[in-house]
């Protein structure tokens, strides 16, 4: 009743108390983001100004997807991201699964597990690189100390070695939001079926496969949603732990974008992998949410 | 079941050991790297580069903190005490005006049925998912001729965006918490809607408002990306940025960056600790609850 009210006399208010947000985000967001596609069809250089006049059509993201190094790079932040998103899916779960059965001290620990969330990605870097040092970090002095290794293992500058001790940070960074938003789903879990199936003599594996997963699924989906929404921002570890290097081989996208268009000067190209950069998180956010949505109304049948 | 019974208080007290034991190696691994560089900020830099290394710290010391502010005989040419100046004054300013327009429009999603009202939405999230440097390329080109380049508004305009699609969920979720009823009731009485919002809703979400307030100053707080390609001199130049400038020294001056973590931190920790609670209940509940 209230509601068809609401909605009959007061059609202009949500638009007015939208109006603010939209207009910002045109304004920051899309405005540069047009600007930038049509930078991505110009042969811009920083340094000649006047270039941004001259249309090049489709050349840049021709040479785009024509350079070797543009799909490796490409690939590694694919991969990066794979690998990184299901190791903090995965601990999440254990670290929420572990803390829900503790009985005692819950709340300390669930206020210790924010600690990784408030640092800025620039310190997680800058941290894991005091630490990964392979002169005075705290790791190699432990491993030489205890007698494990007698030389020091250059974590940052061998390329595979560099490439792991970022996914560590990575994943130490963000494994929180996940088993912080797990352990709350399963807070919110209902006692009763999981009483009924263990009456109906289903084992711990079936319980958990078969109503834990399922009811707290629709948490990890907002983690994954809030997680996609920043995805970008281990451009920040990379740049403070190895800048890309030993040679290029942990550059990711967004280090790249940021070497073309600023070291190098040549804004056109970037704009194009910016362009590509974009779409991919577009997506990637697109489809947790949708996720998330249809998560949502499951829950909401079921209810 | 009986025949088991006599195992079982052995069996239960092992995996509670056992839990507990995982439990605090889990605990460790997510403090020790924070505590170590929080640790690191009060010792002198010799004790943090000697070989073999110094495992017990022999002397704590204010002196870095002294140093990278410009006290002391030991100076550091980083003007930090500006840079935190600027970080602040961006971050709250930012803040505050990301939470008029996100109480805003929270309150549109929570309370209106509109046309487009998922699209709207989904599109304000999409838009918070540009990478950030990816962002920066347009926005420097387009600050540049608007002389936003290296200036405090520069930088807060771009935060308030930033943080706009997140505090309408947070806010969003929050106001969805409170019936309906309790305005409309407002309203019988006598009430205008904008009475009954600021003296009935508006108290009742105040704590959570207060969440998407700390959850919006930290990223404006943190952010690297954005702020390291549009900023150029004390000016404007937040903390972030500046930890970088200890790199382009000859020699990385590694107790100085563990002091400037330190005061990057201790803003961050103490805000986070505050509205812990009504963090997480906020980020749930916008969420799930449709």
């Amino acid at each position: 009743m209230a509601r068809i009210f609401a909605t009959r006399r007061a059609n202009w208010t949500p638009v007015l108390l939208l109006t603010p947000a939209i207009v910002t985000m045109l304004f920051v967001v899309a405005v540069p983001l047009l600007f930038s596609l049509y930078t991505s069809l110009t042969a811009y250089r920083l340094v000649r100004p006047e270039t941004l006049w001259t249309f090049v059509g489709l050349r840049n993201y021709v040479r785009l997807f024509e350079n070797r190094d543009f799909w490796v790079a490409f690939g590694r932040t694919i991969l990066f991201l794979t690998i990184a998103l299901n190791l903090e899916f995965i601990l999440g779960l254990g670290i929420a699964l572990l803390i829900a059965k503790i009985t005692w001290g819950q709340r300390t620990l669930r206020t210790i597990m924010m600690f990784p969330m408030m640092f800025s990605p620039i310190l997680v870097g800058f941290q894991f690189k005091f630490i990964f040092n392979d002169n005075i970090g705290i790791l190699n002095n432990a491993l030489q100390s205890l007698g494990l290794t007698d030389r020091a293992i250059p974590w940052l500058v061998d390329a595979k070695l560099a490439m792991f001790s970022i996914i560590v940070a990575e994943v130490w960074m963000s494994t929180s939001v996940f088993a912080i938003l797990l352990l709350a789903g399963l807070f919110a879990m209902p006692r009763d079926p999981l009483e009924a199936a263990r009456v109906d003599g289903c084992n711990a594996w079936q319980v958990f496969r078969h109503i834990t997963l399922p009811f707290i699924m629709p948490f990890a989906f907002i983690a994954m949603t809030i997680r996609s929404l920043d995805v970008a921002r281990a451009y920040d570890i990379v740049h403070v732990m190895t800048g890309g290097g030993p040679a290029g081989r942990t550059e990711l996208l967004w280090t790249m974008i940021a070497r073309t268009g600023y070291s190098d000067a040549r804004m056109g190209q970037a704009n194009a992998m910016a362009y590509v950069s974009t779409i991919l998180s577009i997506l990637f956010t697109w489809y947790f949410y949708h996720k998330l949505m249809a998560a949502r109304r499951y829950m909401g049948g079921v209810q | 079941m009986t025949a088991l019974a006599p195992a079982r208080p052995l069996k239960k007290r092992l995996q509670s050991t056992g839990l507990w034991l995982l439990t605090f190696v889990l605990m460790v691994i997510m403090c020790v790297p924070g505590l170590w560089v929080m640790l690191s900020a009060f010792r002198p830099n010799r004790e943090i580069l000697a070989k073999p290394p110094i495992w017990v710290p022999e002397a704590l010391t204010l002196g870095n903190f002294a140093k990278i502010f410009g006290f002391g005989a030991e100076q550091v040419g980083i003007p930090v005490a500006s840079y935190f100046a600027n970080s602040m004054i961006i971050a709250l300013t930012s803040t505050v005006i990301a939470l008029i327009i996100g109480m805003a429009g929270g309150y549109a999603f929570a309370r209106y049925r509109f046309r487009f009202k998922g699209g709207i939405f989904l599109g304000l999230m999409l838009f918070r998912a540009v990478p950030g440097i990816a962002l920066s390329l347009p926005i420097f080109m387009v600050w540049s001729r608007l002389g936003l380049i290296d200036t405090k508004p520069g930088l807060i305009i771009i935060y308030v965006s930033l943080n706009v699609p997140f505090t309408v969920w947070l806010i969003d979720g929050f106001f969805r918490q409170i019936p309906m009823s309790l305005s409309e009731a407002a309203q019988v009485d006598g009430c205008t809607r904008w009475q009954a919002f600021w003296k009935i809703e508006f108290p009742l979400a105040r704590s959570g408002i207060a969440a998407a307030g700390v959850f919006a100053f930290l990223t404006s707080w943190n952010e690297y990306a954005l702020a390291s390609q549009l900023t150029r001199s004390t000016d404007s130049k937040t903390l972030p940025v500046g930890l970088m400038d200890f790199t382009a020294q000859f020699t990385i001056d590694w107790a100085g960056m563990c002091a400037m973590a330190v005061i990057i931190i201790i803003p961050a920790l103490i805000m986070t600790f505050l509205v812990q609670k009504h963090l997480i209940a906020g980020l749930t509940f916008g969420g799930v609850k449709g």
